[in-house]
């Protein structure tokens, strides 16, 4: 029971995160094309500002509790995807640094600098979890000693990338409609026409993406085995039609949320598909990382779990209250005045 | 090279370079929220420009310590799998557990505090700079207990091939893990002090902002002294802490190879690898005994009396335990003098002048401290519980000796970027008064 509390409790992270800093890696990956002079490229890392370290922890408690609770699937995923993972992590210290660096100094190779490492910062991350969970989804080649075989290569086949793809142009529709709320003028109806014609190729790339998982992964398997489970479905889908609903009524913080529980419901799709597996071995499912005994346990003791249950039953909700209270307060939209990155 | 000696290697890099912020995050932020507090308290527009100047470094070593940290917990997964398979049930629980309780609270409103000088009231704003200050320093509890598990392992159990946790509370209060604490906030406050004292007399050998920069001294120096001379009487103790519990750690610190009591501490001392020091003079008698245990009489354990697989590299450990020392020594009399001349140091501008050279040395004290809580807790990853050669993940030498050069050029590049900033925003000194 513990051990099924903790696998979603472990999607549910995961999912926080990218509906949170999603968003600012998406406009890390927009400003490149948005942003048409000084102001209004200050004005996208100034949109971020109050919130992306924030939201980035969700990224370290995502590792630490999958550490925490399974921390056999934390090993053999973070040294199996070794050069990925240092990839990812190359990217989000460019990036972190960018944000605070950036704007210090007025002088246009050191601004270009440090603009370029925080796109290519933004990018990357965006990609390369799409391609790792995608991979999960489909399985590792993981070995009855929890070794991965296979390379950073072996990452990028078609379901991977396809996967890539995916988050990349989830995080861009998510990052253009956090720019219609913290924008103002012309940049905020360019950053509305580009969500707007993002939204059908997003929805094009979810239909054929569910298709594939249908005929690469297992994950349906979980779905037709209770129907019930369809329902989560729900959420993905009713996420990406009022995104472009209120985007066209100009109502642009319910289309944002529109957008993140269309992440949400995505990730969560996924991740009950995948249950009880954490990592599903591609060689053979009885070597699979599982929470239950199904496979190869890789569940912490029951006494850890219960602890840190407690743990995350407490903090938790305490922290959504006061990054709600964050967001609620830098709700206003970005000006001159307002410029500190 | 094999993986192991290359990842140990990179781990060091990663974990030195990243403690380079650390100790002024946590120092420096205590300072500013009392900054903070005292423009709130009397309404003097002088603290809250010395919160601004002191803040805009505090932010630029700030964002180098969190995202240097990421790849910490990175790698404990990454180059440490079978480690972190065998403890992650107590070790990767204590970072969940600073994840959620501490680093949260710290980045949240590190934000709030950059973007809410508009935004808040200055009361409000004094607050948000004590969440983050104390954030941080619950941070670092966290993470120290963790560590405090691999020098001092309490409260699990071997289980089903791995340690597993037994008893939380003897975990958390694990006595190694807090005077670990103690010792790194004491001495995180000597790099905050040090580090205000001396850029304040930069500016005070030049004329510059000269009531400002008096302030500012004042208050480093008062911290530099405290807390210079507190981490000194309570490394006393944690080195008593390390004698009960880690001998061998205690006898390659002292470069101590014959088990005897009344055991002698050397003036001269070249230390050797195999059985015995390559020079001894000047021996003070039972020095060595009354330092480990309070006692002349005491037997002190000997490296000799260790099987050689289990002793830790001697020269290192010895050598960074006396530069350690020497630092400590050296730091409360710097401060003791810029305190009490506090008034009057305009008369002394030979010590102004020094004062600058004098930042690095807290920095050094606590990496060569480090140096040898780590190098001398070898050949263990956790201490009598499991050795380092057997912690490693199975991954190439080449994917961790490409990464090791990506890292260390990256480092260097960031730490080039926030040296030259840093530079410029203490030239510029403090915006002018309104």
């Amino acid at each position: 029971m513990l051990e099924t509390i903790w696998f979603l409790l472990w999607g549910v992270l995961w999912a926080v995160y990218f509906a949170l800093d999603g968003f600012d890696l998406g406009m890390g990956m927009l400003k490149p094309f948005l942003a048409r002079n000084e102001f209004e490229k200050r004005v996208i890392y100034n949109a971020a500002g109050p919130f992306w370290d924030g939201n980035e922890v969700w990224l370290i408690a995502a590792g630490g509790v999958t550490f925490a609770a399974f921390p056999l699937a934390y090993a053999a995923m973070f040294s199996g995807l070794y050069t990925a993972l240092m990839l990812l992590l190359f990217a989000l210290i460019i990036r972190g640094v960018s944000f605070e660096f950036r704007s210090k100094i007025d002088s246009p190779g050191w601004k270009a600098f440090w603009d370029g490492c925080q796109t290519v910062g933004s990018f990357l991350p965006a990609l390369l979890l799409g391609v790792a969970f995608a991979n999960i989804f489909k399985g590792l080649p993981l070995d009855q000693n929890q070794i991965m075989h296979g390379g950073v290569i072996d990452l990028l086949n078609p379901y991977g990338l396809a996967g890539g793809v995916l988050f990349v142009l989830l995080f861009l529709v998510h990052g253009a409609l956090w720019l219609t709320i913290k924008a103002e003028g012309d940049l905020r109806e360019r950053a509305a026409a580009t969500a707007a014609k993002l939204w059908p190729v997003l929805a094009v790339v979810i239909v054929l993406f569910l298709a594939y998982t249908f005929v690469a992964t297992k994950l349906f398997d979980n779905y037709f085995l209770y129907p019930a489970l369809f329902l989560i479905l729900v959420l993905p889908v009713g996420g990406l039609v009022l995104t472009r609903v209120f985007l066209a009524a100009r109502k642009f913080w319910l289309a944002w949320g529109a957008s993140a529980v269309l992440i949400i419901g995505t990730t969560l799709f996924g991740v009950v598909g995948l249950f009880p597996a954490l990592l599903p071995s591609s060689l053979n499912p009885a070597w699979s990382l599982t929470a239950t005994d199904a496979g190869i346990k890789a569940s912490s003791s029951p006494l850890t779990l219960a602890i840190m249950l407690g743990v995350a039953l407490v903090f938790v909700p305490i922290v959504l209250g006061y990054q709600f209270w964050v967001y609620k307060t830098f709700s206003f939209p970005v000006t001159q005045e307002d410029l500190e990155y | 090279m094999d993986a192991l000696m290359l990842s140990r290697l990179q781990f060091a890099a990663a974990t030195m370079f990243h403690f380079i912020f650390v100790p002024l995050t946590l120092g420096l932020s205590v300072l500013i929220a009392g900054m903070e507090t005292a423009y709130v308290r009397t309404g003097k527009e002088i603290y809250l420009r010395m919160a601004k100047f002191w803040g805009k470094l505090f932010l630029i070593n700030f964002v180098l310590g969190v995202v240097t940290g990421i790849t910490l917990e990175f790698q404990f997964g990454t180059n440490w799998s079978r480690y972190s398979a065998y403890v992650g049930d107590i070790f990767g629980s204590l970072l969940a557990i600073e994840a959620t309780a501490a680093f949260f609270l710290e980045s949240t409103f590190i934000g709030v505090w950059v973007f809410g000088w508009k935004r808040l009231s200055p009361k409000a704003h004094a607050i948000v700079a004590w969440l983050v200050a104390g954030a941080g320093n619950l941070s670092a509890i966290w993470i120290l207990i963790a560590n405090g598990f691999m020098q001092n392992p309490l409260g699990y159990a071997i289980r089903n091939g791995r340690a597993e946790l037994t008893d939380f509370l003897a975990v958390v209060g694990n006595p190694f893990a807090w005077q670990q604490f103690a010792h790194t906030i004491l001495g995180a406050f000597c790099v905050a002090g040090f580090f205000v004292m001396g850029l304040s007399a930069w500016h005070l050998v030049r004329k510059s902002h000269e009531e400002f920069f008096g302030a500012s001294l004042r208050l480093g120096a008062g911290v530099a002294l405290v807390a210079s001379i507190l981490v000194a009487a309570q490394g006393h103790f944690h080195g008593n802490e390390v004698a009960r519990i880690q001998p061998a750690k205690l006898a390659a610190m002292e470069a101590h190879w014959n088990t005897q009591a009344n055991a002698p501490m050397y003036l001269l001392q070249i230390p050797g690898e195999n059985g015995e020091n390559a020079l001894e003079a000047l021996p003070v008698p039972s020095l060595l005994s009354i330092l480990a245990y309070n006692d002349p009489n005491a037997v002190v354990k000997g490296l000799n009396d260790f099987p050689a697989a289990d002793r830790p590299p001697v020269t290192i450990t010895f050598l960074a335990f006396r530069a350690m020392v020497g630092i400590g020594t050296l730091m409360p009399l710097i401060a003791l003098f810029a305190w009490f001349k506090r008034r009057d140091l305009g008369k002394y501008p030979w010590f102004l002048k020094l004062l600058p050279w004098t930042i690095p040395l807290p920095y050094l004290g606590m990496q060569a401290g480090w140096v040898v809580a780590e190098v001398g807790r070898q050949p263990w990853i956790v201490y009598g519980l499991m050795r380092t050669s057997d912690a490693v993940s199975p991954v190439s030498g080449g994917q961790v000796g490409f990464t090791l050069v990506a890292i260390v050029a990256l480092y260097t590049l960031l730490g080039a970027a926030g040296f030259f900033l840093a530079g410029r925003t203490v030239v510029q000194g403090p915006d002018a008064a309104h």
